[in-house]
């Protein structure tokens, strides 16, 4: 094993195994976000935009869950194998969304 | 290399039966190398049942989706029957309650032991506030006879001026008695979400309980802190599901 790869390696154990405990701060604005955004997607409700009220109130909560899950669920300062499954996961399901709406969209759409 | 000739043969062949054994903390599992191995192992698998989760709940999405784009005057109408305030309050108590639960696993991992406990406790309260709401939006479905079944009323579709408190915001036109019928999914894909996921929440709170009695007996403050922790995830998760379903049940159709 070479001297550089082995310190790779180190910088890799050392950086996936701390454990990183996140701080109330981070916490307490992330909350605080996610309660704005709430205020915000119900005025946007209010507001006749035609199709893109779905598409803004489906924007803002796509917002909020990537809060919730980078730092409430710790994604942020996780491993890169809890990274990857929580890719992994996201990527399976839009394709399974898109490839069972791909389907029902060009066979008699409305019909049954 | 020269103890490990003055001490006696024994001592080597036990060595060598138990594999590499070495110290380790007393909640460590024992064919784990580290306890940092054993936590994201553990934080791996919870993980993946999340995913699981995630399909299971991505099917009656997808549903909902469908039936929507298919039977959409229906699903706009249909959705004018829910009640924003309550919507709005339940999802304000639900971000808050991810955050106590934010805060109890910060707790554990700090070693707080009263802190732990106030956390748990007001993320339980929470909890419990979330399906009280709930319960009074269930009665209100109830009582207009919006639960699909035998029982099942179209009346304020077909008539929308019989329902006035929704008639005066919404001034909804008459549905045909043919797209009319299809109120009965959204209803039907309303209760299937908000019931799922409050058997989500019902079984949370239990383990919440289970965990305060934990608590109280000094578990998770330990340095043990996977357990409060995973739990964690699965709560956020649940709230995750709530920050879709309430724009989607909700919102959406309010100007439609």
């Amino acid at each position: 094993m070479s001297p550089l790869h082995d310190k790779n390696f180190e910088s890799i154990e050392q950086h996936e195994h701390h454990h990183h405990i996140v701080s109330p701060r981070i916490y307490l604005t992330i909350v605080c976000i996610l309660l704005a955004m709430t205020g915000l997607t119900v005025a946007a409700s209010y507001v006749e935009m035609y199709v893109f009220n779905a598409v803004v109130a489906l924007a803002i909560a796509a917002f909020k869950m990537i809060l919730v899950v980078l730092f409430f669920m710790h994604v942020k300062y996780s491993t890169k194998l809890t990274k990857l499954t929580v890719g992994a996961g996201v990527f399976t399901f839009l394709i399974l969304v898109g490839m069972t709406l791909s389907d029902y969209w060009t066979r008699a759409w409305g019909r049954w | 290399m020269s103890d490990s000739q003055v001490v006696s043969n024994q001592v080597v062949v036990h060595g060598a039966a138990e594999g590499a054994h070495h110290e380790h903390l007393p909640y460590q599992r024992h064919h784990f190398e580290t306890y940092a191995q054993q936590s994201d192992a553990t934080n791996f698998a919870m993980w993946l049942f999340l995913i699981t989760e995630v399909m299971f709940f991505g099917g009656l999405f997808t549903a909902y989706l469908i039936m929507r784009n298919w039977y959409y005057p229906a699903f706009v109408e249909a959705s004018h029957q829910l009640n924003i305030f309550w919507g709005t309050a339940n999802t304000a108590v639900l971000i808050t309650s991810s955050f106590t639960m934010a805060m109890a696993v910060w707790s554990a991992e700090m070693k707080k032991k009263g802190t732990l406990l106030l956390c748990l406790t007001i993320t339980f309260i929470l909890g419990l506030v979330f399906l009280g709401i709930k319960t009074i939006e269930y009665g209100e479905k109830i009582e207009k006879h919006h639960v699909p079944g035998f029982h099942y009323s179209m009346q304020s579709f077909l008539n929308p001026q019989s329902d006035p408190e929704v008639y005066k915001e919404y001034k909804d036109k008459p549905l045909s008695y043919d797209m009319a019928r299809h109120t009965e999914l959204y209803f039907f894909l309303y209760f299937a979400m908000t019931g799922m996921h409050a058997l989500h929440m019902i079984i949370g709170i239990g383990i919440l309980v289970f965990m305060i009695f934990r608590a109280r007996a000094g578990a998770y403050t330990t340095g043990h802190v996977t357990f409060v922790e995973n739990f964690g995830l699965y709560w956020h998760f649940v709230d995750i599901i709530w920050i879709y379903l309430f724009p989607l049940l909700y919102l959406i159709s309010r100007h439609q």
